[in-house]
């Protein structure tokens, strides 16, 4: 018994072993290298090897710790990225439920215009919306200008801070919405119909069915949907980079992505920007963390 | 269990001793000169390309005919993404390029980098150094020693609408102070156009400001910098050109964010009274809407008949220090940089010579080029010649100064001293 049972840990091992191996090709050792590299005096001199390296131990850490822009940043990118995961959530949830009633045409419809949201490139999605809320040639200002809305000519969507962080958060939910709601339809359209039906047999209420019945086996889905947000939101950069002009007027608009690019590639500051590299990912992985164990707890 | 923590452990000391981020050689001894093979260029590729193009093939095939078994490849890049191509090249020297056309205030963070190869003694040499402006061969000096040959300059000068002007029965400024007042009548009068187009991120516009006013953004002590941002006369020179970025001249919500090519755009397309602008400028405005209705004057000074300070931008032509082919490289840059092919390129792009007398020869038959010339002649000036200046340049201090101060989140004498503090911090490491 025991015999067979080390075999089967070998073979699993076996099995893993080239998924391993791509793991930590890819992934292990650029943590490992990003790690090392934030612990040193590490800019463009050092990596050219016209200066010594110095070795900082924690130092760049406690440069960055000790900035009070990074604090407000952080709590910028927090905020920001809560928003931006919850209004993903709650659009592509509401479509999927509105899709799982549709017909077929308006069904296929809703889809081919989500999947389009989603395969634009960030990029192209991000120049496309900066036309659309253009000054003076965006077709938004034009709109509303023709119906009335004479304030709105020549307004511009990205000088106020919120109003440009108003804008890059609807750009986000509106390239991310489309695989929340594509999880989501698959996971309705798995509850079977019987247990929707004996429901409503024992009585239930259309809002207890939904909280009680469809919600609860739904919840691993959400689960999943929501860690990708979280990770994916919290990181954003193209959309901040490009639609706010690089952090907006004064860096109002700056993201931790954003403001780690800015010291580490612009800055060449390679050390302190490993260092925001490492907080990030030290960062996510807490949340995520945080969340999953949650999760278990309402279960 | 034990076994895990050994591993750990062992994990842990490798972490420690074990590696140190990775750094190029910078060993060359033991090299030797080539003298035949191909010889590999990096220029910066241009709006109008086919014109500068046409110029560099005729050098590259000058120079192959004098060279035997040499073959010069000659790659565009784009300017805005040279700084990851540099220190690429910087990091693995093998890739490297023999020659590259780089922007003056990239040369001190180059330097630091032992980018390029020490000229000083080959351009002391050369009979044709002695003409150049000594100003502009500054702007390729650090700490005493000359990394490139100036291959051309550029200056920044007023450029107004004559018409809106003829229209408004207005005189050009004379002042600074003359150039705020005038804009704001413009915009008064024609609330479509700014009164002057100038932005938040455009840096080479505010400089002359501080400039003008007397004060300067950084000053040399010693061994290092030290912000002066933060003094009465840059402070002065600051919010007067924050002023420019208000209502009733250049709106906030518009201007806060331009750059100098989007001022320029804006005057080009008509939507600008006045702006500042390079030489460099002269064919994108005279593809706009303005052609033809337009003059050019120096930005003026403070006092009547003064000149603002200019910054001294320009691009240089340098020699890869880890180049194996020294020699070769630097006849090449001796020829693409001489007179004659400077000259080649004015007529080609209208670049401004760095050679006294091809200023002067060019200049004789180019009205257009006189206001420039009399502004370089004033006397120019530069950003503090540091790698900090990376930086700060980087992470954008003086923008952000401009932008807290024109949208009102901060006044002049709290943004210019958290100004100074960062650039200080820049300094210091």
């Amino acid at each position: 018994m025991a015999f067979a049972h080390r075999r089967d840990g070998r073979a699993a091992l076996l099995y893993l072993l080239p998924a391993a191996v791509v793991l930590l090709a890819l992934l292990a050792y650029p943590i490992y290298q990003l790690v090392v590299i934030s612990l040193y005096d590490y800019g463009q001199p050092q990596a050219s090897g016209a200066a010594p390296l110095v070795f900082l131990g924690v130092d760049n850490y406690v440069t960055l710790l000790s900035d009070p822009r990074f604090w407000d940043v952080l709590l910028t990118t927090v905020v920001f990225a809560a928003v931006c995961v919850v209004g993903t959530l709650l659009v592509g949830t509401a479509l999927a439920v509105l899709a799982n009633r549709a017909r077929t045409v308006p069904r296929t419809l809703l889809f081919l215009a989500a999947l389009g949201a989603w395969a634009t490139p960030t990029m192209a999605g991000s120049y496309v919306w900066l036309f659309l809320f253009d000054q003076d040639f965006g077709l938004v200002n034009e709109a509303l200008g023709s119906l009335g809305f004479d304030g709105m000519r020549g307004h511009s969507w990205t000088f106020e801070r919120f109003s440009a962080f108003g804008l890059v958060a609807a750009e986000i939910i509106w390239c991310s919405f489309p695989f929340v709601l594509v999880t989501m339809y698959a996971g309705i359209k798995a509850i079977p119909g019987e247990v929707i039906e004996a429901a409503a047999l024992d009585g239930a209420s259309a809002r207890r069915t939904a909280t009680a019945v469809i919600l609860p086996i739904l919840r691993p889905l959400l689960m999943i949907a929501t860690i990708q947000s979280i990770i994916w939101d919290f990181k954003v950069f193209t959309q901040i980079y490009v639609m706010t002009n690089g952090g907006g007027v004064a860096g109002q608009n700056l993201v931790l992505n954003v403001f780690a690019y800015q010291k580490a590639f612009a800055g060449e500051q390679y050390g302190l920007g490993a260092a925001i590299g490492v907080v990030m990912t030290v960062l996510l992985l807490l949340i995520t963390g945080l969340y999953v164990r949650a999760q278990r707890g309402v279960r | 269990m034990k076994f895990r923590r050994t591993l750990a452990v062992a994990a842990l000391g490798a972490l420690a001793i074990g590696c140190a981020p990775p750094q190029a050689s910078n060993d060359t001894s033991g090299q030797s000169e080539e003298t035949t093979g191909e010889l590999r260029v990096w220029l910066f590729q241009e709006a109008s390309n086919a014109a500068k193009e046409a110029v560099v093939d005729e050098a590259k095939a000058e120079f192959e005919k004098a060279h035997d078994g040499v073959t010069v490849n000659v790659e565009y890049l784009p300017v805005d993404g040279r700084a990851s191509r540099f220190n690429g090249a910087f990091n693995d020297k093998a890739s490297a390029p023999d020659v590259a056309e780089f922007g003056n205030t990239d040369l001190a963070g180059y330097t630091a980098s032992n980018g390029f190869a020490d000229l000083t003694a080959d351009l002391g040499s050369w009979p044709d150094s002695k003409d150049l402006v000594p100003e502009v061969l500054d702007t390729a000096t650090v700490d005493g020693k000359t990394y490139g040959i100036p291959w051309y300059t550029g200056t920044r000068a007023l450029y107004y609408r004559t018409d809106v002007f003829t229209e408004l029965g207005l005189k050009p400024p004379a002042t600074l102070d003359e150039l705020t007042a005038t804009a704001r009548q413009i915009r008064a009068a024609k609330p479509d156009l700014y009164g002057i187009a100038v932005g938040g991120k455009y840096q080479f516009a505010l400089l002359p400001y501080i400039w003008a006013n007397g004060g300067d953004v950084a000053e040399q002590d010693g061994e290092t910098w030290k912000a002066t941002i933060d003094s009465a006369a840059a402070r002065a020179g600051l919010s007067q050109y924050a002023e420019l970025i208000s209502e009733d001249i250049c709106p906030p919500a518009a201007c806060a964010q331009l750059t100098g090519s989007q001022s320029v755009a804006a005057f080009a397309g008509g939507k600008a009274a006045m702006t500042i602008g390079g030489d460099f400028n002269r064919a994108a405005v005279d593809a706009g809407a303005v052609k033809g209705k337009y003059a050019v004057i120096p930005l003026p000074g403070k006092t009547e008949g003064s000149i603002a300070p200019a910054f001294a931008g320009g691009n240089l032509l340098g020699v890869f220090a880890s180049s194996k082919k020294r020699t070769l490289a630097l006849d090449f840059v001796q020829l693409l940089g001489g007179k004659t092919y400077q000259e080649k390129m004015f007529g080609a792009m209208g670049n401004m010579p760095t050679f006294t007398d091809v200023q002067d020869r060019v200049a004789a038959d180019d009205p257009f080029l006189q206001p420039f010339i009399e502004t370089v002649q004033s006397g120019t000036r530069f950003v503090p010649s540091t790698p900090a200046w990376t930086k700060i340049d980087a992470a954008g201090v003086l923008p952000t100064t401009v932008q807290q101060v024109a949208t009102g989140q901060l006044d002049v004498a709290a943004a210019t001293s958290a100004a100074a503090a960062e650039m200080n911090e820049a300094f210091g490491s």
